[in-house]
């Protein structure tokens, strides 16, 4: 067999798990691996971003609306440290990525070589799986197993430690197929007995509520999710990440649960019978108080990954495995069922969020914009297939809310770890991973800047991202929580802003600035029939809150409508 | 009680590869758990190494720590147990100044009386090895010290049988290998 170097098998390796798309930035130890991929840029498109940060969020962007895997290709030392917070976001989130650094050779570790840094010991708590590969021998079964678990099970990050004389060194290849790792039960059979617990606790409810999370995404579950809910008529409240795995429009579908998600489905989370939850971890925004959350019921997780069962919250009956088998298994035994009263009075808090909150939001009395308003218009006119990227703070509780949610995998944000300057990059990656749906990023002044590099990379790759700033001159989300709870001291939140036009000019990047309510529609027509990127900068109000909100530690069904209510 | 803290024993089979030790104890790290001890040696099942470590928590936190462990790509089991649920040992070697243990007969006595014996004399000192349980290895320090000759002790970390009447560690991978065949005769059929 031919003997080709280690470098070269990566790209081979790479290729026959499918990958077609990487986003990566070049240096010293990782250089072989580059200089391979000169050959193989007819089957590999690598993006080349600005900075290596920009790489594994837009790798992550590309996971969440392909379904596929993303990959990063980057130096050593500063290049790998780099993309650690995209690695820790990745974690979180339940997002398969995989990441190749370079590495100095293996004669040098531990020598604190030029750009050497320990990466397995650094990634080891915030990734699935972190291996370093020290001889070329190692690539087909280093790569094929780093595929395996981060797409498989619950998914997530998996970092290769790419050793430079391992990239040198010569191999013969063959691509390996790793499916079984015996350590690790990926997909771990529903036991029949829970299944049919959980049925007979969902037909002996009168007052059942689902909590829908990322899980029935990742599992593609949406079939089946559907089908038992609207089978035994069960209204559904979802996660953050949960949004798009039902459409906004489903007559049972109550919202957004959490801080600053709808009334209703959290309202109804302390007054439900049995409380479902499929794919989520109870998340502190999602439960609030732990001690006063849904006491009254009985509750049933369903979710691929043991470890959260019983973490936050105790469940009275644990069904391990993958939701789309699960939620299928537990929809044949589950009995038709009306709970026309229950579902009807989730109405009244809806009606009351509206009024309170929503109508205020999308048609201000005031003169100056507000996100809702801003969120919605984009969302209108992007339509249905749009993907949603935010990035961190009030712009993203304020896209989430209102932008509507149609097709699986809508929407794209940092959820867990709340990565500021998560939503340009990730956009970016989101353009390549659902190439033909219109990508709309929403970002504040501050999380825009903490990336603002990529603007770079949008440039050149004419990424068609259309980048909603929302600036208010604020940190908001900090400033909101300074107002309500520290008094207006408004420490450090304040922003001296640039001219973003002139920064989107300097790029070769159309761009509009909006500040009022008439303006709205037309600016947002223009960016959307834009056929490449563009800017949309929307002065927002400067102090307004995003409501409703339940103040940190406060229960679940304790909840704010506007800034006096506290 | 599920908050009261008591000592528990977390034995965990791991495949037997560079990093995964820290990784393991990178789940008590993050909690700031001290481990009070911990022994790693190659177990009965080929290739898996097994690490029994100790650590003084409440039951709700070793069973969301256990799970954590149990988690970790290449980790094949975690459980934890009480003291009641397991057969365990450690083994200390005390160095004793031969001279206190000639003038203080009550020595000799104690060391008798602890089952230990006295497996190198010079001169100088004894070494004195003994092996039990972690309280009564405790005991004899404790009685020896204030002779004040003892000049270094070392204790082992804890070893431990689980009092199951089956590795469960063993039966995991046989009922995953099963799993594996069975899912791949079902994928062959459709």
């Amino acid at each position: 067999m031919e003997k080709i170097t280690g470098a070269e098998a990566l790209m081979k390796a790479l290729i026959a798990e499918g990958v077609d798309t990487i986003f990566g930035y070049p240096g010293g130890t990782i250089m072989p691996a580059f200089d391979a991929l000169y050959d193989y840029t007819d089957r590999i498109n690598h993006v080349l971003v600005r900075h290596e940060q920009g790489a594994v969020h837009a790798a992550q962007g590309y996971a969440r609306t392909s379904g596929r895997t993303g990959v990063c290709l980057v130096t050593s030392g500063p290049g790998a440290t780099n993309t650690i917070t995209g690695i820790a976001d990745a974690m979180m989130d339940s997002t398969p990525l995989v990441v190749i650094a370079g590495q100095v050779a293996i004669g040098m570790l531990g020598t604190d070589a030029f750009q050497e840094v320990d990466l397995v010991g650094i990634t080891q708590p915030i990734t699935k799986w972190s291996y370093q590969i020290r001889r070329a021998e190692d690539v087909a079964w280093a790569v094929s197993r780093a595929f395996y678990i981060a797409r498989s099970g619950r998914p997530g990050p998996v970092v290769l430690d790419f050793a430079k004389n391992a990239q040198n060194e010569l191999t013969e290849f063959a691509p390996e197929q790793i499916d079984f790792v015996r350590s690790y039960l990926a997909f771990p059979e529903p036991d029949p007995g829970k299944l049919k617990e959980a049925a007979e606790i969902i037909n002996g409810a009168e007052k059942p509520l689902m909590l829908v999370g990322q899980g029935v995404e990742l599992g593609g579950a949406r079939e089946e999710l559907i089908s038992l809910v609207e089978k035994a008529d069960i209204p559904m409240g979802s996660t953050l990440l949960g949004l798009s795995s039902v459409p906004s429009s489903h007559r049972l579908n109550m919202g957004m649960l959490g801080m600053h998600g709808n009334i209703a489905p959290n309202v109804k989370t302390n007054e439900c019978d049995v409380l479902i939850a499929v794919g989520m971890r109870f998340d502190d925004r999602v439960t609030g108080a732990l001690a006063k959350y849904a006491p009254q019921a009985k509750i049933v997780h369903l979710d691929i990954d043991f470890s959260e069962f019983n973490k936050n919250v105790k469940a009275d009956l644990c069904v391990l495995g993958n939701c789309k088998e699960t939620l299928r298994l537990i929809g044949e035994q589950v009995k038709p069922a009306r709970h026309t009263e229950w579902v009807e009075s989730f109405r009244p808090y809806a009606e009351k969020e509206m009024e309170e909150v929503i109508k205020e939001e999308l048609n201000p009395g005031g003169e100056k914009l507000r996100m809702g308003e801003v969120v919605r218009a984009v969302s209108d006119a992007a339509g249905p297939e749009a993907v949603l990227v935010t990035d961190v703070g009030q712009n993203q509780m304020s896209a989430a809310r209102y932008f509507r949610y149609e097709y699986p995998r809508s929407i794209v944000t940092s959820g867990g770890l709340g990565t500021m300057g998560f939503g340009l990059p990730a956009a970016i990656g989101a353009s390549f991973g659902a190439p033909h749906r219109p990508v709309c990023v929403f970002m504040g002044d501050g999380g825009f800047q903490m990336n603002i590099q990529e603007l770079g990379t949008i440039m050149e790759q004419k990424a068609p991202v259309k980048m909603i700033l929302l600036n208010n001159n604020f940190l908001g989300m900090v400033r909101q929580w300074q107002e309500l709870f520290c008094n207006k001291r408004y420490s450090f939140t304040p922003m001296v802003n640039p001219d973003y036009l002139e920064i989107a000019k300097a790029y070769g990047i159309p761009a509009r600035r909006v500040a009022t309510h008439s303006e709205l529609a037309g600016a947002v027509a223009e960016m959307i029939a834009c056929q490449g990127p563009f800017l949309l900068e929307a002065c927002v109000e400067e102090e307004a809150h995003v409501m409703p909100m339940t103040p940190p530690g406060g229960a679940v069904d304790m909840i704010m409508t506007s800034k006096d209510d506290k | 009680m599920d908050s009261e803290k008591k000592l528990y024993t977390v034995i965990v089979h791991s495949e037997h590869r560079a990093g995964l030790l820290s990784m393991v104890t990178a789940v008590f790290t993050r909690r700031m758990l001290s481990i009070e001890s911990i022994n790693a040696s190659a177990s009965s099942i080929p290739g898996l190494h097994k690490y029994t470590m100790t650590t003084i928590t409440d039951k709700e936190t070793i069973e969301i720590v256990t799970a954590q462990i149990r988690k970790k790509i290449d980790v094949v089991n975690a459980q934890y147990f009480t003291d009641d649920e397991i057969y365990q040992l450690e083994i200390a070697l005390y160095k004793v100044k031969t001279s206190v243990i000639e003038s203080t007969p009550e020595i000799s006595g104690l060391i008798r009386k602890s089952g230990a014996r006295i497996v190198e004399v010079n001169p100088v000192y004894c070494i004195v090895e003994m092996h039990g349980r972690s309280e009564e290895i405790s005991l004899l320090y404790n009685e020896l010290r204030p002779y004040e000759c003892v000049i270094q002790f070392v204790r082992s970390g804890r070893v431990a049988l689980t009092k199951d009447n089956t590795e469960r560690t063993s039966e995991f991978l046989e009922n995953h290998e099963a799993l594996r065949c069975r899912r791949k005769a079902e994928s062959n059929k459709n």
